[in-house]
């Protein structure tokens, strides 16, 4: 075949470039996504709207800034440990002993803060840990074939009963160290909150600028131009309410600028995303979790991406374990435990992250983390309403539970529908 | 009809118009059994570049143990392989792709999730400065899909999930052949396909013989033979049956009967050389 036939050929790829050129087209783009069954981010940005919506109409106490403030670090470990747990999900396999990893990690940290240990060898000890746990898990999956799901299960009680002793029964820890204390629970100063508002988004400027240029015409520059625009104003946006005074009217200490959790969330995801999408691992791991069988033949070592994903899983659950001890500063038998993981999986699937593997995002994850933050946020708020005659107190745990499984029940149906419509 | 069709036993190649070409795979009197039941008796089988030599034969006849006998799936017992004139050794599917031969299989191993450029790469991702080259792997897509005239995808990054069976045979096949591979062995590719879309890949099958590539068609269909094979070899109860060449004159009952009953007329299996 001549050269001239090739570009002849390659012409009638020009689709690529008329396809995605404008606004519009995007729109119908992602209109047609919507109908073959790819929600992506749409149910949790729906579910984060209709909750604000509900909760700062039924209270006034829900949009104060010092709320944000709580809501942001309510929403944090879970976040952190949703984007662990997706690594797994995104094989279709799970960690349900997530929880729990996180919980051992957190105490080996704090204990040995509190044995005196320097913060780097401490962090170090916590993350080995983590990844002796995370290939413990990966191994009996990968290699020996047993259901992630009754290893993790097994794991769930064995990690509970390692953390129980590391930290005896009904006993405390306490965290000594100030800089994971401040992790989760203190603010940065307002310059550095501006600062990092501004880096963020030029660097997101950059790398969306970049791959529009390195595209050839598949992505669409007004799109990007309209997605840039969008994240600035929400980012700068947010910067700037968060950077208000928000000092109680008797409090000593002044309250301003942006909680230290949401800059750690943010480059946890933007470093989890990278991996994910821009590394030959993040790209076999969509390719295991889509098709085994199809990743096999292409000469991928399935089982090996199957162990790196349960390690990664254990690693990041280590992180979401500091989070944790950091948001009460000190660990107990408790942590990581009660709906920690159950949390972490909801949202995951909250965020569109597919049950079944393949499908899903770590913005998803922490999307997914905000919805199920704004439940137990806001409800206590609420309080007593009475509702058609009937008088309910909303600060109560059970109607907190069960709106927050019929949320997780509600995502899991958009899954499995979607997946059908797919199919 | 017969005159030029002639019978291709495990002895004698016979006179064949292909003869002053040399075939790029060469299979010799290989054999192969499982256990006490033996597959594959005395097999020839050649492969020419350029041209599409379609494998026929029913269920059982020892198709598919021969495709996975070339790419090193199994292991062969007796007999000799070679490879653009020299003798191979084939441990696996890696060493076939090493040489640059490819099988696409029936149940297509493409992982629905991924676009068309994912699945093209997947395992040979291109890497600039250790990150993925998203750019060069969708301009090298781009000009895969179009140097085999491939029109009918919209656009490279669609998903797979997205595309009708005769467009994900065609991302198959043209995952098989990005590599500079100079022989393609395709099981059944039109088998779950509407009429235009078995067109569609057909005329993608022609396409890869044209560019000089070795092809093998492994179908039950025999319109699809006769429409785009340029040589039929028939397999009949583990033997080679009959190796032949299509022409105008060569009819679907012919083919039919070779399948059935491992011989038509005076071109097949000697009624007394058959032992079930």
């Amino acid at each position: 075949m001549s050269n001239d036939d090739i570009t002849v050929a390659a012409s009638d790829f020009s689709l690529d470039n008329a396809q995605v050129s404008s606004i519009a087209s995007s729109w119908k783009a992602y209109k047609s996504r919507l109908r073959s069954g790819d929600l992506g981010a749409l149910p949790s940005m729906l579910a984060i709207t209709v909750l604000v919506a509900i909760f700062s109409l039924s209270t006034d106490s829900f949009l104060s800034l010092r709320n944000a403030q709580n809501f942001l670090e309510q929403a944090a470990p879970i976040a952190v440990i949703a984007m662990a747990v997706s690594f797994v999900l995104l094989l279709g396999e799970i960690d349900l002993a997530a929880g729990y990893t996180a919980g051992v990690c957190a105490a080996v940290l704090v204990i040995q803060l509190r044995d005196g240990w320097a913060l780097p060898a401490a962090i170090a000890l916590s993350a080995v840990v983590a990844i002796v746990l995370g290939v413990f898990t990966g191994v009996l999956v990968a290699k020996l074939g047993i259901p992630s799901f009754i290893v993790t299960l097994s794991n769930f009680l064995i990690f509970q009963g390692i953390l129980l002793l590391l930290v005896k029964e009904g006993g405390t820890i306490r965290l000594e160290n100030e800089r994971v204390q401040n992790l989760v629970g203190s603010n940065m100063s307002v310059g550095l909150s501006w600062a990092f508002g501004v880096i963020a988004v030029a660097a997101l400027s950059f790398i969306m600028l970049r791959r529009l240029r390195g595209s050839h015409g598949t992505v669409s520059a007004s799109a990007t131009y309209l997605k840039l625009v969008v994240v600035a104003v929400v980012v700068l946006g947010a910067t700037a309410v968060l950077n208000i005074d928000r000092t109680p009217p008797k409090g000593t200490k002044t309250l301003e600028g942006m909680p230290v959790a949401v800059p750690a969330v943010v480059v946890i995801l933007v470093v989890l995303t990278f991996l994910l999408t821009r590394t030959r691992f993040g790209r076999h791991l969509y390719a295991v979790g889509g098709n085994a069988e199809a990743a096999r033949r292409a000469g991928i070592r399935v089982d090996r991406i199957r162990l790196i994903a349960f390690t990664l899983c254990a690693l990041m659950s280590a992180v979401g374990g500091a989070f944790i001890a950091s948001a009460i500063d000190s660990v107990s038998a408790k942590s990581g435990g009660n709906d920690t993981l159950l949390l972490a999986v909801g949202a995951a699937v909250i965020g569109g992250t597919s049950l079944f593997g393949g499908k899903g995002r770590m913005l998803n994850a922490v999307l997914g983390a905000l919805v199920l933050a704004l439940i137990p946020n806001g409800l206590p708020l609420v309080g007593k309403k009475v509702i058609f005659g009937v008088e309910l107190d909303f600060s109560d745990s059970g109607i907190k539970f069960i709106i927050s499984g019929s949320f997780l029940l509600l995502a899991a149906s958009v899954d499995a529908i979607s997946r059908k419509r797919a199919a | 009809m017969v005159s030029h069709m002639v019978w291709a036993g495990s002895t004698n190649g016979g006179v064949h118009l292909m003869d002053n070409v040399q075939p790029i795979l060469e299979l010799s009197g290989v054999n192969k059994s499982f256990g006490s039941v033996h597959v594959l008796h005395d097999v020839d089988f050649r492969v020419y570049p350029g041209t599409v030599t379609a494998l026929i034969g029913d269920n059982g006849a020892g198709k598919s143990t021969l495709v996975k006998s070339v790419v090193g799936i199994y292991g062969i017992d007796s007999g000799t392989v070679s490879f653009d004139g020299r003798q191979v050794h084939i441990a696996g599917p890696k060493d076939a792709a090493a040489l640059g031969i490819e099988v696409v299989y029936q149940d297509l191993a493409l992982c629905e999730n991924l676009d068309i450029v994912q699945n093209l790469f997947l395992g040979r991702e291109r890497l600039r400065r250790g990150l993925l080259d998203e750019g060069s792997m969708e301009k090298s897509a781009r000009e895969t899909l179009a140097s085999l005239s491939v029109r009918t995808v919209k656009s490279v990054r669609q998903s797979v999930s997205s595309l009708s069976g005769g467009q994900r045979q065609t991302v198959a096949i043209a995952k098989a052949v990005l590599w500079n591979s100079k022989v393609v062995l395709l099981d059944e590719p039109t088998a779950a396909l509407g009429v235009a879309q078995t067109k569609q890949v057909l005329e993608l099958v022609r396409n890869l013989a044209d560019k000089g590539l070795g092809v093998v068609l492994i179908s039950h269909n025999m319109n699809d033979v006769l429409q785009v094979a340029d040589r039929v070899c028939a397999m009949y109860l583990g033997r080679i049956a009959a190796d032949v060449e299509v022409t105008k004159e060569t009819r679907r009952e012919f083919l039919v009967e070779l399948i059935t009953a491992g011989r038509s007329g005076d071109v097949g299996i000697a009624a007394e050389g058959v032992t079930i």
